[in-house]
């Protein structure tokens, strides 16, 4: 790229024209710290998670036991912990989401309410983790012990559902990384809402559309590509999410498939463990770490695969 | 204002007009003492006009002197803007626009409408043609072929895009994209086709495609078109109407307007000396 002699046309001196050369330096070292921070934060953490590595090797992903007083180390209860929580947290946030986003987009209601039914959605993601955690405590926790024990006596013979409930649990995390990640899914799906050229609910008004026929078969699908980078941001989020997860999730390094029996997530082991850690545990812990960076970072690529082809779909309509 | 309409013929009621006359003699679209607002802005005064069945015909004007407005109401477009109302009257074969019981979905299906910029929607060729179709929920797909191929055929795009129906729109050239929306407006056969400069955005080559068209749908379609662009107006127009600060200056047969026209005003713009 050459720099943009007109911009300095007419000013004299070396200072004037150098000036956009000294800007693109300075952007230029911005975006190769970032790299180079990333890389430094990987390597870290690689080396750290040496010893670990090549003591446990692979069968530490499927190994089902966290033992550290017998040195045992297996991370596979916090990876389906962390998936798990993650996968409940968008179910339970993407409807509610996208349905708010959608309301917010249309002129369902005069603008300055919507304006502000928007900043107070965009507010909750401005709470912090540990709030929402001792919010957790005191409402989700009873709430989600009281419906979990109605179900598990009711519906106990199925995996999920198996009792005894606990308030402290998978689900309790779940709900409340919901909560956590609704501003997120709300906020960038609205505005790929409105950014959907103004021509287009026109076109599909001109030729009869209602409105919801234009929202659900023209505007929603043009939006398409910036509803999915919502949804991978805020899957992203959950699965890293600590404060809440950890003071919610009932900490247990028991591999179990029910809804109401407290787990544990790869975020909320480190939190609980780096502490108080030594030796081998270390190595084990920052392997965790290393387990959960390769795991956010693959659903960052496997996002950006989904956005780039739903982008081509819906390209040159800007 | 009065001015505005006086240079006209006091066009005859609509409806009352005897049955079994030529295409192109009967109005269509009948304006009648039509004021506009938005909000406290009025954008037009006293507007009355005929638009005649099976003929094109042309708007011309400076910007802002109220010639899409106009257009916009033929198919109620303007009632998506907060803060708009009218006075008078539009008919459409004699009822009233803003007839309680025409609603205005229906109104869309016998109005059609191409816009300035092409608007393909983020959907296959086909579905695109067809997507007036689908939300009147016709499912049955020898049907929904046969309008996607005549509509295609109609707008002149067929033989370019019949081997790819079902790849993107989007990867069309600018001026397949505006002949696709085209076909997508006279899928569901509307009686009229409104045309906001729809080549405002084409190269000349796509442009003269795009007219040629229009001559050609005349025979199917009553064609009401924006334009900016002079040369348009007299190559593919019937009637033509000069707007210019909200009214309707002058109204008549294109080749009247353009080589021996009653106002001053229309003369000044059609010969460049403003607008």
């Amino acid at each position: 790229m050459t720099t943009d002699k007109t911009n300095s046309g007419g000013i004299e001196g070396s200072v004037a024209r150098r000036l956009p050369d000294f800007f693109r330096w300075i952007t230029a070292l911005g975006a190769v710290s970032a790299v180079f921070v990333l890389g430094w934060i990987f390597w870290e953490v690689f080396e750290e998670a040496k010893p670990a590595l090549e003591e446990y090797g692979l069968g530490f992903l499927t190994g089902a036991h966290w033992q550290p007083n017998r040195d045992r180390y297996g991370v596979l209860p916090f990876l389906v912990g962390t998936v798990a929580t993650a996968v409940i947290a968008l179910l339970l946030a993407f409807p509610p989401g996208l349905a708010i986003a959608i309301f917010l987009s249309e002129d369902f209601l005069p603008r300055t309410a919507r304006e502000f039914v928007r900043f107070v959605v965009e507010l909750l993601a401005a709470i912090p983790s540990v709030v929402y955690g001792l919010w957790g405590i005191f409402v989700v926790v009873p709430l989600i012990q009281s419906l979990g024990t109605w179900v598990t006596e009711r519906f106990g013979h199925l995996p999920f559902l198996s009792g005894p409930a606990y308030g402290n649990s998978l689900l309790t995390a779940g709900v409340v990384l919901a909560l956590m990640v609704l501003p997120t899914i709300t906020a960038i799906s609205r505005a790929s809402l409105v950014a959907v050229p103004r021509t287009l609910r026109e076109g599909a008004y001109a030729l009869g559309a209602t409105r919801w026929e234009a929202i659900l078969g023209v505007i929603l699908p043009t939006a398409a590509p910036g509803v999915v980078a919502a949804t991978i941001l805020a899957l992203g989020r959950a699965m890293g999410e600590t404060m809440a997860v950890a003071m919610l999730i009932g900490n247990s390094s028991r591999l179990s498939w029910s809804l109401f029996a407290p787990s544990g997530t790869l975020a909320s082991l480190l939190a609980n463990q780096f502490g108080e850690a030594e030796g081998m545990q270390v190595a084990a812990l920052m392997y965790a770490a290393l387990v959960l960076v390769a795991l956010t970072l693959a659903v960052n690529f496997a996002g950006e695969a989904v956005l780039r082809y739903t982008e081509r779909r819906t390209a040159g309509i800007r | 204002m009065p001015d505005a309409t006086t240079t006209l013929p006091r066009p005859a009621q609509a409806g009352t007009s005897p049955p079994g006359e030529m295409p192109g003699e009967r109005p269509i679209i009948s304006v009648r003492d039509f004021n506009f607002f938005y909000g406290k802005n009025q954008a037009l005064h006293e507007v009355a006009l005929d638009i005649p069945e099976r003929q094109v015909t042309a708007f011309i004007g400076p910007s802002g002197c109220g010639k899409t407005t106009l257009l916009r109401n033929f198919n109620r477009m303007n009632e998506l803007i907060d803060g708009v109302r009218h006075t008078g009257d539009i008919t459409l074969a004699g009822r009233s626009l803003w007839d309680p019981a025409l609603e205005v979905i229906a109104l869309r299906r016998l109005v059609g409408m191409v816009f300035q910029r092409s608007n393909p929607f983020a959907k296959s060729i086909y579905e695109n043609v067809v997507y007036s179709l689908r939300i009147c929920g016709l499912r049955d797909r020898a049907l929904l072929d046969e309008a996607a191929e005549r509509s295609l055929r109609g707008a002149a795009l067929w033989d370019e895009v019949k081997d790819r129906l079902h790849e993107s729109a989007l990867g069309l050239s600018g001026g397949q994209m505006q002949r696709l929306c085209i076909a997508r407006a006279i899928a569901n056969r509307p009686k009229v086709l409104l045309m906001d400069e729809p080549c405002s955005a084409l190269d000349p080559i796509a442009t003269a495609r795009v007219e040629q068209l229009i001559s050609e749908l005349k025979k199917e379609f009553t064609i009401v078109i924006v334009t900016h662009n002079m040369q348009q107006a007299t190559r593919c127009s019937d009637q033509t109407g000069f707007f210019y600060l909200g009214k309707l200056v002058e109204f008549g047969t294109t080749a009247k307007i353009f080589t021996s026209p009653s106002e001053k005003r229309t003369e000044d713009y059609i010969t460049g000396r403003f607008g």
